[in-house]
């Protein structure tokens, strides 16, 4: 059983669309990705993934947990991180958690462990209006983690987060995530989100453009590889022009070749022999993905 | 497991602690502490002649000053509670925990009742120690005075309920803390205005003897005054609209007293409902 169902989801707000025809499925224990620029639609499917409001009557459905969207099911099971969260200045981490837990129906006494979990047992009884963001996002954490949620929606969660927390916060999504939770969580952050999810949905302009594992995007893609030859200063002129690729800082040689192609371009370094001092092998990055799909036009 | 009231109460303990940390309960129950201790000092004129006990001539004071107070105090801890969450960004994360908006609201009406009916314990005892120092009768006026706490605390909720209405409408602290002024004067200052000038224009023809009743009748603050001076006949005269008063059924004024915070708690739901985040 999926724990997301999205079939067909269409929002618009007066005369635009913000979303059109969008669906996908997200799995027990599954970590997707969501990327698209800014207004591509990510926080308005986000919402209504949340029930904060409705898709459009033409929508083929939406299913969270088996419910429907804000139903009080839905609600008790699916968990939220806005992106730039925020909550009452005035209160401390520990009152606002305890508020949470409360409001959850679990017992107040884990607040210490749960603020103790994302690092902030030693701030816990300060105000959140002295907090920085980092710090804010952290209780943010804390409270996405109350009552084993079966979906955790996470809107750009490592925003303000220092690289040592943005590991620690990962290490947390995997331990979730092998005990069955799923997690749909969007990012700026591409080379964080490639080494630490399943699959990868990319929305441009309200459309899904791209849903499926990395791997699977390169090869669809089909984006060129490039290699990267050194050699010895005195040879670098015959290597460029025996490989036919391009130049430059005196040492260096750029080449590009299709997935097909790889292995026999790289044979033609090999057989070079001693002049080749290094070769490097680059595949496209996430980055040249996600531009190729978000600038593609929707199918 | 979560009981039935556990997220109202859960949302009232978190609004209260705010409410404390703000300043506002010390607020609150100063400036009703300063206004009574003000009406007990300057409201010591010779009653003995007119037969009232002391504490009954304080608190036909106190029902002229609650009429315009507990509003004003009731408002301006309302205007804020949908306004202030959507412009903080808190009602997004808060909606899509497992709690019905009206719930939410009510949270944070029992928060607010609460420091009301703290300031008025604390503003009423004062002027209630000061008549019984001064007057051995007095003990006399604490049916009266009893009476106004629990009226002065209803109309507070309702316009606690309304505040929250309009700020649900306003969706900005701003533009909801301009509504709520707007509204105190509208209400409180200028319809009884509006009123005398139709009832002296009218001279005593139909809208006097049908309609006006009922317009005193309809509007909470006016429900609350007739109410306290109707129900403590000895000193509705000295009151000015003692004959306002007499003209209209005190349990129509009850009525409307008990009816207004349902009404606006009622209208405060379907205003919050339309609020996206």
């Amino acid at each position: 059983m999926t724990t997301l169902s999205l079939t067909k989801v269409n929002k618009t707000f007066g005369a635009t669309h913000a979303l059109r025809d969008v669906s996908f499925d997200v799995a027990p224990g599954e970590r997707v990705a969501l990327l698209g620029h800014n207004g591509a639609g990510k926080s308005t499917l986000m919402k209504i993934i949340l029930g904060l409001f409705d898709a459009d009557a033409d929508t083929g459905g939406v299913q969270v947990v088996g419910a429907a969207p804000g139903s009080a099911q839905a609600r008790r099971q699916v968990a939220y991180l806005p992106e730039n969260v925020a909550f009452h200045p005035a209160l401390t981490a520990r009152e606002q958690i305890r508020y949470y837990l409360r409001l959850r129906g679990e017992p107040v006494a884990q607040a210490d462990e749960l603020l103790e979990r994302v690092g902030l047992g030693h701030a816990a009884r300060r105000r959140i209006g002295t907090y920085s963001k980092g710090m804010r996002q952290r209780v943010g954490l804390a409270q996405a983690l109350i009552g084993k949620p079966r979906l955790l929606v996470l809107d750009e969660p490592t925003s303000g987060l220092d690289p040592v927390s943005r590991r620690e916060f990962y290490a947390m999504l995997d331990g979730l995530a092998a005990d069955g939770a799923s997690v749909l969580l969007s990012s700026h952050a591409l080379t964080e989100v490639e080494a630490r999810t399943d699959r990868i949905v990319i929305l441009s302009g309200g459309t899904l453009v791209a849903n499926d594992s990395l791997a699977n995007l390169r090869r669809s893609a089909a984006l060129p590889i490039a290699i990267q030859v050194t050699a010895h200063r005195d040879s670098i002129d015959a290597v460029a022009a025996e490989l036919g690729g391009t130049r430059h800082n005196g040492k260096m040689v750029s080449l590009s070749c299709s997935h097909d192609d790889k292995l026999a371009r790289l044979g033609q370094v090999a057989a070079l022999g001693e002049v080749i001092e290094d070769v490097e092998v680059l595949p496209p990055s996430l980055e040249d993905l996600y531009s190729h799909f978000s600038q593609r036009s929707p199918s | 497991m979560t009981g039935l009231f556990t997220p109202i109460l859960a949302g009232a303990g978190a609004e209260f602690r705010i409410a404390l940390r703000n300043r506002w309960v010390v607020i609150a129950v100063g400036v009703m502490a300063l206004f009574a201790t003000v009406l007990s000092a300057t409201g010591s004129a010779p009653t003995g002649e007119l037969g009232a006990d002391r504490l009954s001539v304080t608190v036909a004071s106190l029902t002229s000053l609650a009429v315009y107070l507990v509003p004003l105090v009731a408002l301006l801890m309302s205007f804020d509670a949908v306004a202030g969450e959507l412009e903080r960004g808190t009602l997004s994360l808060v909606l899509t925990y497992p709690l019905a908006r009206v719930e939410l609201l009510l949270g944070k009406f029992l928060a607010h009742l609460l420091i009301l009916a703290l300031a008025l314990a604390v503003g009423y005892a004062i002027a209630a120690g000061a008549a019984l120092w001064a007057d051995p009768r007095a003990a006399a006026g604490l049916p009266a005075l009893w009476r106004l706490f629990w009226t002065s605390e209803l109309l507070g909720a309702t316009f606690i309920a309304i505040g929250y209405a309009l700020s649900a409408l306003a969706r900005r602290p701003g533009a909801a803390a301009g509504l709520v002024i707007g509204l105190w004067l509208a209400l409180i200052v200028l319809y009884d205005l509006g009123l005398l000038a139709a009832v002296v224009a009218d001279s005593g023809g139909r809208f006097t003897t049908q309609v006006f009743p009922w317009m005193l009748i309809g509007n909470p603050a006016d429900a609350f005054r007739l109410y306290n001076l109707a129900a403590s006949e000895a000193t509705a005269a000295a009151a000015g609209i003692g004959g306002a008063a007499n003209a209209i059924p005190m349990s129509h004024a009850l009525i409307s007293i008990l009816l207004w915070p349902l009404a606006a708690l009622g209208f405060a739901t379907l205003a919050f409902r339309k609020v996206i985040p």
